[in-house]
């Protein structure tokens, strides 16, 4: 099967489902993940942590430390002191903390010894004092006191504990609002969670007394390349950073952490290599996690359904340094125009530092909490005027080819198949309403980006390079600065050669994410790697397959092919592909934050019970559907999605990343007690694709990663409504919440 | 990753040469699947000099009936329990209790014997050294307050074993075995209410077995545990009962035991329910679980919420024993 599609795809490996290429290894234990590697003489090190949540460093003591025998060497935050962060307008974090703690937690110095052990019990002998500050525990405190400022460091424009607040408003939203005739207008709350991937953060760095190599499980291998540099004071040219096999990140390997810097900089004291590997209480204070939100809707529709007015304000706990939350506080009120045409929209989003550890982003950043509030709201809305949930959301399409209320630019869009794929297979019209109670359904949608237009630091380089390199016995090699974290990416780059050039692809090679043998990708962050890269990688594969058909015949040896047209080159075989970075977005200040060159669209049907005696309840099954432009491997596509429904489901049933707000010491750091769903407690999930061929995304593909993620929580609040009648806005749904709900409803 | 502190392991063959390295080395603590044991080392909870394992005396993994009663060897796996043909038989209600129990691996590792010897559990203490520092220590260990009551003066750390109160409402007692004596103790006598330790076994006693009066005919139980998953998670609250109906079908005899509460495993006392109906005995028996038992904030769930499942716990436990068949 090798006739040319339209779009130049045969269909040979495109749109086939085919295993992941590093699967057999991690399924046998031979893949090789940061904590596996080790080098001759090399050191364990430790971070010490704060136990204050707020105060001054007074002295650091590590006299008893260093008379541990076994200890090699210790490191403060002196000896660091440049400020870092991912975002560069907001760099507020520094490796070890200076001269404030900021949360329980924070990293406060590090020791390095012979064995892991002794590191351990190293850090409990350094001693540090420290002075007392008050304590920031809830954002709206946070907001209102401004002599407490948790962040003294930024200067006279910045005397408060806001990290950013966005304002804007599109269209005349109070106006619209007095004319609706049904208005929904509520108070939501989401818990904060945290990703918990099962690999905990690990870096491993090793000096030759000239260049400086880190192995780091991260998910921006480029960015910590930059950090490292900057906070190191060495020339990014003599800094490589490797990105071994990655065992989950979602988000929380996305920004530059403590232990890289710590690693690289103990190995230059030592000369000997370091590494460090987090426990799991460290990635827990790590985090970046999603953000608590206080959020208040209003939603007014029309008589016909039409939204005719969105407001919302929404007041966001950021924890305790600002790591993407500039662009967190953009997002929660960006990215909610679609897949509905909204009359006019306002938001005020307000980022706020608190004494607890940074939030960050999670699968879905920023935006899976207002969708939860905001689908919540149309359903409440939607019902004074008995028009049906799936109805109203069909009712207001936004569209294909069309602008959204804030400037963007929506291209395909498949969001009416979705609905209409899980109002079928959910059997929707024949079932709602007809399970009796204490069991129901509900239905959300939602709208993600694949990628932005906008990279963290402004630059005219292309976001994504990819270099093909072919090998005369018809080895194909892929160079390709794109991180694996799971979701598949390695798999992809091999089966676009094989694709484009006719090789087979298990004769593909693909070394990813190594800063000295790899061109630039920016990292797996907002969706952006398989449009993105695989963009490139089109590009590339396509210049060699120029120089192949030039010289031979589709149907000959792949090796043969290769041979014929590097002696017609007389040079190697090489190309390279990239993806530029287009205009996209409007033209007011915060316009291009959210604007994306396509959008995926999902929707969920969600059916759950409850047990209105105890409150316990279940989600027996979600449907869920997923435009993703193209499945290029429907395989690892129904992964995402089934992973997606996975988090957003446990989201809503258990998960809380919270602390004790008399200590600020974080309630369950640990998988025991931060509970995410076993097996047991996942729902049967239904992964229904759809494919609205996107025009620009390569072979019309968009994203998959974290769009299906964002309906299933209002769908499960919606359906939980459904099945008892109460309107749960705070999350985690606890059975105890849903209990009390009960009780007030009766009264 | 966090480390265990270094200590020097013993691997004895048979009862006789772990009870002898017990009575020689002062600073020893037995491991048998060691599920409960090093998660507190890793935590700094435990750091015994010696650990003697009795990972090698299988000679303690059995389960068998013998002169009206049933012998459960303290080295049986929890796995076991749960599938073993005489206990679903039975001791159907420990079968559940046990199936009930953390998750595949954890059971295929844990031991009848340190499920009755797991150390009591708190929020404020199952946290890393670093972590309770922060805190600033408690009773059970290292420090002077307890975080759960805060003028108290007692470990109120709670009781978190499945199969305790199922064996209490059976009527077991567990046997204890030193180097130079061996002693029977009723389960009921074998918890104290003091969540530093909850047992009376003594450092130099190894428990050796369960033994529990074979169930007469037409003796009903069952055990209900909420938590907050389907798996891994100790009880938020276990329900066991175990109970018998006269020729007229009222109420002869019910025992009633709760879990996940304070510090010991504790009979719910409900004596004046013989005679009466079933309807009316069930009612009773929550009314009297629910005003004995109060739940504490020594586990991350409402307390508030708890308490109100007591009563509705122990009248599904009722029902579904009096609803499993008869034997
Ligand atoms: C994630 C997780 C979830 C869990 N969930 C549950 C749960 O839901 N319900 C539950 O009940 N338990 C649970 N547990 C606890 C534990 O796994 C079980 O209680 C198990 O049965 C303990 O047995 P063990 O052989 O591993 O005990 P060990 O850890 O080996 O020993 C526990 C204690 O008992 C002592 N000991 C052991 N055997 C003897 C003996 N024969 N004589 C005297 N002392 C002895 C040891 O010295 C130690 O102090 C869980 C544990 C984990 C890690
Ligand atoms: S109940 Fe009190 S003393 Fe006991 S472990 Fe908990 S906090 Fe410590």
């Amino acid at each position: 099967m090798t006739e040319e599609g339209k779009d130049g795809r045969r269909g040979v490996s495109i749109g086939r489902r085919q295993r992941k290429n590093e699967g057999r290894l991690k399924a046998t234990g031979a893949a090789m993940y940061a904590d596996d590697l080790r080098l001759p003489r090399m050191l364990f090190a430790k971070t010490v942590r704060s136990t204050e949540p707020h105060a001054r460093i007074v002295r650091i003591d590590f006299s008893e430390a260093k008379k541990l025998p076994g200890v090699i060497e210790t490191l403060a935050g002196h000896e660091l002191p440049e400020r870092y962060g991912v975002i560069p307008w907001t760099q507020d974090e520094q490796a070890l903390c200076v001269d404030k703690v900021r949360f329980v937690g924070d990293p406060v110095a590090a020791v390095a010894a012979l064995d892991e052990r002794t590191a351990e019990e190293a850090c409990a002998l350094v001693r540090v004092e420290y002075e007392k500050l008050p304590a920031l525990m809830d954002p709206d405190e946070a907001l209102a006191r401004t002599d407490v400022l948790i962040h003294d460091e930024r200067g006279a424009n910045h005397q408060d504990n806001l990290t950013k607040r966005v304002q804007l408003a599109f269209g005349p939203v109070d106006e619209k609002l007095a004319q609706s005739a049904s208005i929904a207008e509520a108070d939501f709350f989401y818990e904060g969670s945290t990703h918990a991937p099962i690999e905990p953060h690990c870096a491993l760095a090793q000096w030759d007394g000239v260049t400086l190599t880190v192995w780091s499980s991260t998910q921006i291998p480029h960015y910590v390349h930059r950090a490292l540099s900057k906070v190191l004071g060495l020339s990014a040219a003599r800094v490589r950073v490797i990105q071994p096999v990655v065992g989950g990140a979602f988000g929380g390997k996305s920004d530059p952490f403590s232990l890289e810097f710590c690693v690289a900089k103990l190995a230059m004291k030592t000369g000997r290599p370091v590494k460090m590997l987090y426990t799991r209480e460290e990635v827990f204070y790590a985090h970046r996690g999603r953000h608590p939100m206080k959020m208040r809707y209003r939603v007014g529709l029309s008589k016909e359904g039409a939204i005719e007015a969105v407001d919302s304000k929404i007041v966001i706990d950021g924890g305790a340094y600002a790591s993407f939350g500039l662009v967190t506080a953009y997002y929660a009120g960006q990215l909610l125009t679609g897949p509905y045409r909204f009359g006019t929209y306002r938001f005020d989003a307000a980022r706020v530092y608190t004494n607890k550890p940074p939030c960050g982003p999670k699968r879905g950043h920023g935006s899976v909490q207002p969708r939860f509030a905001f689908e919540c709201a149309l359903d409440m809305a939607a019902e004074k005027l008995g028009i049906d949930p799936i109805e109203v959301r069909r009712r207001n399409f936004v569209g294909e080819n069309t602008e959204t209320v804030n400037g963007q630019w929506i291209t395909s869009n498949g969001f009416m198949q979705c609905l209409e794929s899980v109002e079928r297979a959910s059997g929707w019209r024949e079932r709602r309403g007809k399970l009796g109670f204490g069991r129901g359904l509900g239905v959300a949608g939602s709208m993600y980006i694949s990628g932005t237009a906008y990279p963290v630091y402004p630059n005219q380089m292309p976001q994504s390079g990819v270099v093909v390199k072919l090998d005369r016995s018809g080895r194909v090699t892929v160079y390709c600065g794109a991180s694996d974290i799971g979701q598949g990416i390695n798999t992809l780059l091999a089966q676009i050669p094989a694709e484009e050039l006719g090789c087979d692809p298990e004769d593909v090679s693909v070394v990813a994410a190594d800063t000295d043998l790899t061109p630039v990708d920016l990292g797996a962050y907002s969706s952006r790697v398989t449009y993105m890269c695989g963009l490139a990688a089109i590009e590339a594969c396509r210049k060699l397959r120029a120089q192949l058909d030039e010289v031979s015949e589709a149907t000959d040896p792949f090796a043969l092919r290769v041979e014929k047209a590097e002696a017609k080159a007389g040079t190697t075989l090489v190309s390279s592909g990239a993806y530029r970075t287009q205009k996209l977005g409007a033209d007011y200040r915060g316009g291009t934050i959210g604007a994306s060159p396509a959008y995926s669209f999902s929707a969920h049907v969600a059916q759950v019970s409850v047990d209105a005696e105890t409150g316990l309840w279940k989600v027996e099954r979600i449907w869920a559907a997923h435009d993703c432009g193209k499945a290029l491997n429907p395989t690892l596509v129904e992964g995402q999605i089934e992973g997606s429904v996975y988090m957003g489901a446990g989201e809503a049933q258990m998960e809380a990343h919270t602390v004790y707000p008399e200590n600020g010491l974080l309630r369950a750091p640990n998988l025991l007690d931060y509970r995410i769903p076993t097996s047991l407690d996942t729902p049967e999930i239904d992964s229904l694709i759809v494919e609205s061929n996107d025009p620009s995304g390569p072979y019309g593909a968009k994203e998959a990663g974290e769009g299906p993620l964002h309906p299933a929580i209002p769908a499960i609040a919606n359906a939980i409504h459904d099945a008892v009648g109460v309107r749960l806005t705070r999350l985690p749904f606890s059975p105890g919440d849903i209990l009390r709900a009960l009780r007030e409803r009766k009264c | 990753m966090l480390t265990l502190p270094p200590f020097t392991h013993h691997a004895p063959t048979s009862v006789d040469e772990a009870l002898a390295l017990l009575a020689q080395h002062k600073d020893a603590l037995l491991i048998a699947g060691g599920t409960d044991l090093v998660p507190n080392m890793k935590h700094g909870l435990r750091s015994p000099a010696h650990l003697v394992s009795l990972r090698g005396l299988s000679s303690l993994a059995y389960t068998r009936e013998e002169n009206g009663e049933i012998l459960l060897g303290a080295t049986t796996l929890i796995q076991t329990l749960a599938d073993d043909a005489l206990v679903k038989k039975r001791l159907p209600a420990l079968a559940e209790a046990a199936a009930q129990i953390a998750g595949p691996q954890l059971r295929r590792m844990g031991t009848l014997g340190g499920n009755l010897c797991l150390d009591t559990r708190c929020v404020y203490i199952n946290q890393t050294h670093f972590w309770r520092r922060a805190l600033g220590f408690c009773l059970k260990k290292d420090g002077t307050v307890c975080h759960v009551v805060k003028s108290g003066k007692r470990c109120v750390a709670a009781a978190s074993n499945d199969t305790a109160p199922v064996l209490m409402t059976l009527g077991a007692s567990v046997v204890l075995q030193s180097k130079h004596n061996v002693r029977r103790v009723p389960l009921t006598e074998f918890y104290v209410s003091d969540g530093i330790r909850n047992t009376v076994i003594g450092d130099d006693e190894i428990l050796v077995e369960a033994r529990i009066p074979a169930p007469r005919t037409g003796l009903c139980m069952a055990y209900e545990k909420l938590r907050q998953r389907e798996a891994i998670d100790f009880p938020a609250l276990g329900v066991a009962v175990t109970l018998s109906l006269d020729a007229q079908g009222l109420l002869e005899t019910i025992r009633l035991a709760v879990t996940g509460l304070a510090a010991r495993p504790q009979m719910v006392r409900c004596d004046d329910l013989a005679g009466r109906t079933v309807d009316e005995a069930t009612a009773e028996a929550a009314r009297h679980a629910f005003k004995q038992c109060h739940p504490l904030t020594n586990i991350n769930i409402d307390p508030e919420w708890r308490r109100e499942m007591i009563p509705i716990f122990v009248r599904r436990a009722i029902r579904r024993a009096l609803s499993s068949p008869r034997r």
